[in-house]
């Protein structure tokens, strides 16, 4: 009876009123409960339940634009076609589209079709994220929910930048989340959740070895900033590429990791990394192995560029360094296609998982309405017909013809120079000091700098007028900047939306459009605002563009003409010109020059 | 207040109180909270857990577990598998430093290996075993161990979490988990022995070890894997024994031969004549002034397990006899008309027999059988079971 005393005296002193009151969940308890209960009604909200045409397959995803853009795995998307069925816990069936995939990090955009208030899960930083911070997954594991309510695995997080070998050159997870939160099959490209409800993750893959596969506490979430860095891609509509740096590591005996072997045609080698180079930092990550570096490479799509520092007999070097794509393009499609029809390797999506033995059994029909319909009859629903083009090379091409005409409309609204023409006369200054004039046509330019005269012809092979030397062509990409102009998306040559990525010199994320005349390349890249940030010609696949960046736009003569142009190749600057005055000739002469 | 319900206040009304107060003392128990000290206490523990690579790749057979640093010069405290049977077996420390190791002892009962890191390091993190405290059914766990091979050089090991769910010998399932030992684990509902999760460590949340994480054991009845680990107090002794490097015998029991054996005959037995390969162990006679014949030992009895541990054949039991020695009280039970009855029987003491102290050692190594262990106990850790027994008064 003393101790009863004594504990009632505690809770007295504690404030609570009374012996009934104090059976009551302590305060601090039903606070984490509610904002638990909050975090998951938030997240299960933005969580999608995907079914595949037939009904008999499908995973999750997760919704991350109002507009109804939402991730999912590529496991998850390819056998499903272009078209999916999406449910939301509102208990509602939504059309959706296949928008883009990324077949080596095995991610899909897919678009949600008929709202634009989709509800969207809040993003985090999951760089942020830690080994033993908690997390909880939502997806629809078994194909559990016929009203679409996602299912909650609560868990945490058991290790972060981790790595989980492909299958192939597909399917890789690298610098990805490791979780013990139940992730089974279904639950393939869902949210992984952090405590708040916020995405830190798409789940994706679980190590099961020999115990089947159900959950056995090991599932993998891809990051959600590698998926956010590769959103810009997605939107593209193609089949995106991973990167590679154009070198290879091995870690050591002395526990370095060094550079054993390296194509002379990568960007890296022009950069000056050389065979036996110890790498110190790459994108800002230290390296101290070589899966390390394989780790932080695999987060970024082809073309992306990132600072890397490495050592030679003691002196230290840093570049900037474009990576190249694993795969060449037929390569990558011929991959995704292989995959389609016959997937590598057991993942934790499509459900519900055939029993091993029994596989020849006709596949239980979804009790799900709606479902039948798409089963029965291939043709596309209308919403995703609308919003749907084959093309080879891409997932959707109708997302990249949107973004191509976004993009130029936008550009030629905003400078009104889709009347310029080619006969352009410009005049200023170098920022190192004299004064340079140009003159440019149609089929010649004339450029004259303090340190001489610089002549191109552009009836010539162009891939012999890459004037000045050193510049990489400057002309000639003057020369394709005003063929866009002059001709559009449709007449310029081939035209594609490659999407987002670093440029210039802060590398800022913009989007770029990629041309093709003359079997040369032209890269244009665009500032959220619609400005023309820069211009970059490769003359040939294995040498260094010429790089015009273009600032500090101003209205000249009724069109916004950017009056700094920054020209780089290889290591250095080129010339900084500032223009003073810039004529172009009568548009009508322009429209005449043309029709000749 | 006080005078409204203190003096009604009954036994059940004083648990709810309990509960409560538990709630608001231990905040630990409440996952969004103390967030920073079990981030803190899992980096901890991480660090003194470390990866192992030795023989296997082939088959199915990882060729990877776990181990524990258990003093600051490099001990490492492992489970005894295939993994160790190479001359290429090298340890990865947390830091990604790795290192080759000499194994320093095994112990078959349990498992066990004992190896030495070959580092000059003298301020290695690691586990204390002489702190460990004791876990009870409920607690929140973790376990720590590189499972699949995920983590490499400096990666940090896996952490998975849960709590334990019994506490209960293996013996309990014995025929169905191939394992020899059979005394107390933790049950745990983390999927905690995942393959090269042998080794790990189960942790409390403050970081402080509670048992070592087992092979993999997978039920012949049901399928059904078991996730389990070995708690300190069943194997601290062993260890102790394994580092002053008295261990490296194979036999099932650990430690040394005894150096006077004892025989049936000194206990009085004579068992019928053991003709057939697992000839039951009958007596067939008791010698007249023998402890047996003190012990009230009958013929026709049949034995049914010394010392706790089942007995099949006549050969079973003099062998068990013969690895205690002379001077050791050994505990027989025997089958009489349906019923256990259980014996006690000392050979007469000819004087010479060694120190208490040394006696309690040995026995602390040799503890093989579940039942000498949890009821006699050795001293300083109680059972787990006991402990259990007391959990709801010692919470606050």
């Amino acid at each position: 009876m003393s101790r009863a005393l004594y504990l009632l005296a505690v809770a007295v002193s504690w404030g609570v009123a009374d012996v009934y009151g104090a059976a009551a969940p302590d305060p601090a308890v039903l606070a984490a409960q509610d904002a638990r209960t909050a975090a998951i009604a938030k997240a299960s909200a933005a969580t999608v339940s995907i079914f595949d045409a037939t009904g008999a397959g499908g995973g999750s995803g997760v919704l991350i634009s109002p507009d109804g853009f939402a991730l999912t795995n590529f496991h998850v998307t390819a056998p499903c076609g272009p078209a999916m069925k999406c449910g939301l816990n509102d208990g509602k069936l939504y059309d959706a589209v296949i928008v883009g995939i990324d077949p080596v990090g095995d991610l899909a955009l897919i678009q949600l079709l008929g709202r634009d208030d989709f509800p969207v899960a809040e993003i985090a930083d999951s760089d942020k994220v830690r080994a033993g911070d908690w997390a909880f997954a939502a997806g629809n594991p078994f194909l559990l929910a016929d009203d679409f309510s996602p299912t909650i695995t609560f868990g945490m997080i058991s290790g972060v930048h981790r790595y989980q070998e492909p299958a192939g050159t597909l399917l890789e997870y690298t610098d990805c989340l490791q979780t013990d939160a139940a992730i089974n099959p279904g639950n393939s490209g869902g949210p992984l959740f952090d405590a708040q409800g916020r995405l830190i993750g798409v789940n994706g893959r679980a190590s099961f070895e020999k115990r089947g596969r159900v959950n056995v506490g090991v599932g993998y979430a891809i990051s959600i900033n590698q998926a956010m860095r590769f959103l810009g891609h997605l939107k593209s509509g193609r089949i995106v590429d991973h990167a590679t740096l154009g070198a290879t590591v091995a870690t050591r005996d002395d526990g370095r990791v060094a550079v054993d072997d390296i194509l002379e045609t990568s960007d890296a080698f022009r950069r000056g990394l050389q065979y036996g180079d110890v790498l110190v930092r790459f994108a800002d990550r230290d390296i101290t192995t070589a899966n390390a570096f394989k780790n932080v490479l695999g987060v970024y799509p082809s073309g992306w560029r990132v600072p890397v520092v490495w050592r030679r007999d003691g002196e230290t070097f840093t570049a900037d360094v474009r990576l190249m794509g694993v795969h060449d393009e037929a390569e990558l499609a011929a991959l995704v296609q292989q995959e389609e029809s016959n997937p590598s390797e057991p993942q934790p999506g499509d459900a519900p998982p055939p029993d091993d033995e029994q596989d020849e059994r006709p596949r239980p029909k979804l009790p799900i309405p709606g479902l039948d319909g798409l089963a029965k009859n291939r043709t596309l629903p209308k919403a995703v017909a609308e919003r749907y083009i084959a093309r080879p090379g891409y997932a959707n091409y109708w997302y990249n013809d949107q973004a191509q005409q976004r993009l130029w409309g936008r550009y030629l609204e905003r400078t009104s120079l889709d009347e310029a023409g080619y006969d352009w006369q410009l005049q200023g200054a170098l920022e190192t000091g004299g004064s340079f004039t140009l003159a440019i046509s149609e089929t010649q330019a004339d450029l004259a700098l303090p340190t001489g005269r610089f002549l191109a012809s552009f009836a010539e092979d162009l891939s012999q007028q890459l004037s000045p030397p050193r510049s990489g062509g400057l002309l000639v990409a003057l020369h394709a900047w005003q063929r866009l102009l002059d001709r559009g998306l449709r007449r310029y040559g081939e035209v594609y939306y490659l999407g987002r990525l670093p440029h210039g010199p802060d590398n800022r994320v913009e989007d770029c459009l990629v041309g093709y005349f003359e079997g040369m390349e032209t890269r244009y890249f665009f500032a959220d605002d619609g400005d023309l940030t820069g211009v970059e010609l490769f003359a040939a696949d294995d040498a260094d563009p010429c790089e015009i960046t273009f600032s500090d736009f101003a209205e000249h003569a009724g069109r916004r003409l950017p009056r700094r142009w920054l020209v780089r190749h290889g290591d250095g600057v080129f010339a900084e010109l500032v223009i003073a005055d810039w004529t172009i000739a009568d548009p009508a002469a322009g429209a005449k020059a043309e029709e000749k | 207040m006080r005078q409204a319900s203190g003096g009604s206040m009954s036994a059940a009304t004083a648990a709810l109180v309990l509960i409560a107060l538990c709630a608001a003392a231990g905040p630990a128990a409440c996952p969004s909270a103390s967030a920073a000290s079990l981030h803190d206490a899992i980096r901890e523990a991480q660090r003194k857990v470390v990866k192992i690579y030795g023989a296997g790749g082939v088959r199915g057979l990882e060729a990877y577990q776990s181990g524990l640093l258990i003093s600051s010069e490099g001990h490492v405290l492992t489970v005894q598998s295939y993994v160790l049977d190479t001359e290429d077996l090298s340890v990865v420390l947390d830091d990604g430093r790795a290192g080759s190791v000499e194994l320093i002892g095994v112990d078959p009962v349990r498992e066990l290996a004992l190896l030495k890191l070959n580092v000059e390091d003298r301020s290695l993190p690691h586990f204390n075993l002489a702190a460990a405290p004791a876990a009870n059914v409920g607690d929140r766990v973790l376990a720590i161990s590189n499972l699949f091979g995920i983590a490499a050089g400096d990666e940090p090991v896996s952490v998975l979490q849960g709590v334990v769910s019994a506490i209960a010998p293996l013996e309990a399932r014995r025929g169905a988990f191939d394992a020899s030992f059979r005394g107390n684990v933790y049950i745990v509902d983390a999927a905690a022995n995942n393959p090269g999760a042998a080794g790990g460590a189960l942790v409390n949340w403050q970081g402080e070890l509670l048992g070592l994480l087992g092979k993999e054991l997978r039920s012949r009845a049901t399928g059904a894997w078991l996730h389990y680990a070995v708690p300190v107090d069943q194997f601290i002794g062993a260890v102790e024994t394994m580092r002053s490097g008295r261990s490296v015998d194979e036999r099932p029991i650990a430690g040394q031969a005894p150096a006077d054996p004892l025989a049936l005959a000194d206990l009085g037995v004579v068992l019928v004549p053991d003709l057939l390969p697992r000839t039951p162990p009958y007596i067939d006679s008791v010698l007249p002034n023998s402890p047996a014949a003190a012990a009230g030992l009958r013929p026709d009895d049949l034995v049914a397990f010394v010392d706790g541990a089942p007995m099949a054949s006549c050969a079973a039991v003099s062998a068990a006899v013969a690895r205690r020695e002379k001077f050791d009280a050994v505990r027989v039970s025997v089958l009489r008309e349906g019923r256990l009855v259980e014996t006690e029987l000392r050979a007469a003491a000819s004087g010479d027999s060694p120190s208490p102290a040394d006696e309690s050692s040995s026995d602390a190594a040799a503890a093989g059988d579940s039942a000498a262990a949890a009821s006699e106990s050795s001293p300083g850790a109680p059972p787990p079971g006991a402990a259990e027994e007391r959990s709801t008064e010692d919470d606050p």
